[in-house]
């Protein structure tokens, strides 16, 4: 009787949370939607600025028009796709390296390791935004490219130090044991082993990752750093709509709206992966 | 604790020099040649020669490495590019905006996480602690310019109550603007920051709530609120305190975009500037200066837990 005391207690609360992983699917659904659809359509051009300036939400414009006369509804699906392209494309650089070099700390030598863990650690005191700042300073202007490629570089440590640890983790287990004494080299190890068993948590880590990456891409561009003109970004978005808030303040609560959901979304769903693969971990 | 200290301190020293190196390189092995930005576009190829070698990037890398690091330990930062000004004095001049507003900032998010990160774990199956958690991961998804421009519609445009951004001229000689003047921001980073801490002191305190030695505490007798304000906030206070310090540093490191929001001239809008400038000197020594507050910060952070947990005292590492 005492042995299935967890697992009553369990249910009730995961049922509590489903409502809220739906909307999470809900957000991330709505906006992935938008995105895709602003390849083949968009209510106007994108440099279409016929609109009138700065015009309130109506019929024509659902989402009003910039201080250019461009309509925001555009402006926002573009933004959607660039938020999603550059989320998507920052995990998977910063994946790649934080995965690749996670692991092959976990197997170096103990110097080795505890200097890449240092190192790990310096480098996340600084937010994932600064690093991106500092690549894009070096490179020679701002573009989508190197948008991507500086949140890429910019998130791999935090990967880094998740992948680490998991894979010493899951080295110390008995099942490891058997593999090496059997004969096992090590890329097969990874491959096998390794990798596999860490792919749950490293998928929870990587979504919330993906917020984190929006997030900054929508700073850098509201710093002028990000993605330049003429695609729309919700961050610069924002930052042209700042000065006319006043007047206009539809431009600059829908942007931020959007990025907020997107944001809010993702961690959602991220939760509802921890829920299902790590029902223990939910509050560390 | 002397051993710990000294040791620590000499982790911070080597943790400087390798983020020293990290600078040094990013700054000087990828595209873009100072040299270049130092003369601006359309320069003769003999202007950019004269141009480099009055900063000497002409010579040999492993040189300039040297005299890099001399430079450092003799606390010169060098010359801005654009302003001729010693770097090192307009940091001092603007860490006087970028201090006070990060001490703030987390101060009062300390204020508000800490009370209802507490109450958010002891009541963590009622109501209050369901709708703070959701608050919370509200706050966590909001992006603080958003954040910031949002509170200056609310409190500058509409009611007129406070400015929308700047700094008075005379800075702190003006102390009753420069107060004002620094309300939003502060609140803008306070808001977002303690949305993020109170998870942190809610999940300590669920540890500690569920712990062995509060159990044992309340079988000798003592009572719920005893028994926590005995033992359980200084053992969830243990993690908190690391936690606080990364959140320190990000709040400094972070108020690069809050600066911007609310045209503030720190350290942050000096970066920023620096960067769309080419201004290597004041890049550099910004971020140099950055990186040595960010790492006494964890020092600090680290001195704090060992003095909090006797258990950290004994292990290694």
């Amino acid at each position: 009787m005492t042995a299935q005391e967890p697992e009553a207690r369990r249910l009730p609360r995961a049922r509590r949370r489903a409502p809220a992983h739906w909307l999470g699917l809900v957000l991330v659904g709505v906006i992935v939607a938008a995105g895709l659809v602003s390849f083949v359509w968009t209510p106007y051009a994108l440099s279409d600025m016929a609109g009138g300036r700065l015009a309130p939400p109506s019929a024509a414009h659902w989402a009003g028009t910039d201080r250019l006369g461009r309509d925001v509804f555009t402006q926002l699906m573009i933004g959607a796709r660039i938020a999603l392209v550059v989320g998507c494309g920052a995990v998977a650089i910063g994946g790649a390296i934080g995965i690749a070099v996670g692991v092959l700390a976990a197997f170096a030598t103990r110097f080795a390791d505890d200097a890449l863990a240092a190192v790990f650690d310096i480098l996340i005191a600084f937010p994932t935004l600064l690093i991106a700042m500092l690549v894009v300073a070096a490179r020679e202007e701002a573009s989508l490219g190197t948008a991507i490629l500086a949140l890429g570089i910019g998130l791999s440590p935090i990967v880094g130090r998740v992948t680490r640890i998991l894979t010493k983790r899951v080295l110390s287990k008995d099942y490891i044991t058997a593999a090496r004494v059997s004969g096992t080299g090590w890329p097969a190890i990874v491959l096998w082993h390794i990798l596999p068993n860490i792919a749950p948590f490293l998928g929870v880590n990587l979504a919330l990752q993906f917020g984190l990456a929006v997030m900054a891409e929508a700073s850098l561009s509201y710093l002028g750093l990000g993605t330049p003109p003429p695609n729309a970004s919700w961050g610069r978005m924002l930052q042209e709509a700042q000065g006319t808030v006043y007047t206009a303040p539809w431009g600059a609560l829908l942007p931020g709206l959007a990025l907020f959901s997107l944001v809010i979304g993702v961690n959602l769903l991220a939760d509802a992966l921890r829920d299902r693969f790590d029902p223990a971990g939910r509050d560390s | 604790m002397l051993a710990y200290i000294l040791r620590r301190l000499l982790i911070l020293l080597v943790s400087l020099f390798v983020a020293a190196v990290v600078l040094f390189v990013l700054l000087r092995l990828l595209p873009g040649d100072p040299a270049a930005a130092l003369v601006g576009v359309g320069a003769t190829p003999e202007q950019i020669a004269a141009a480099q070698a009055q900063i000497g990037s002409d010579r040999p890398l492993a040189v300039q490495f040297v005299a890099y690091l001399g430079d450092l330990a003799r606390f010169d930062l060098g010359q801005s590019f654009v302003s001729r000004a010693p770097v090192l004095g307009e940091i001092g001049q603007r860490l006087g905006v970028t201090l006070p507003l990060t001490f703030a900032a987390f101060f009062l998010a300390m204020i508000i996480a800490v009370p209802l990160g507490i109450l958010a774990a002891v009541r963590s199956d009622g109501w209050a602690g369901l709708t703070l958690s959701v608050v919370s991961q509200i706050g966590i998804a909001v992006p603080v310019f958003w954040l910031g421009i949002l509170l200056v519609y609310q409190f500058s445009l509409t009611l007129r109550w406070l400015p929308s951004g700047g700094f008075p001229l005379r800075g702190y000689a003006d102390p009753g603007r420069a107060v004002l003047s620094m309300v939003l921001p502060v609140l803008t980073i306070a808001i977002i920051m303690s949305a993020s801490l109170m998870r942190y002191v809610r999940a300590a305190m669920l540890e500690v709530l569920n712990s062995d030695f509060l159990r044992t505490a309340r079988a000798l007798g003592e009572s719920r609120n005893g028994a926590l304000v005995r033992h359980g906030i200084r053992n969830a206070a243990v993690p908190v305190v690391s936690v606080l310090g990364i959140e320190l540093a990000t709040t400094f490191l972070g108020a690069v975009v809050v600066e911007q929001v609310f045209s503030l001239p720190g350290l942050g809008s000096m970066l920023l500037l620096g960067i769309q400038q080419r201004d290597y000197p004041n890049v550099q020594g910004v971020l140099i200066v950055s990186t040595l507050l960010v790492l006494l910060v964890g020092f600090v952070a680290d001195i704090i837990q060992r003095l909090l947990d006797p258990r950290l005292r004994e292990a290694r590492r």
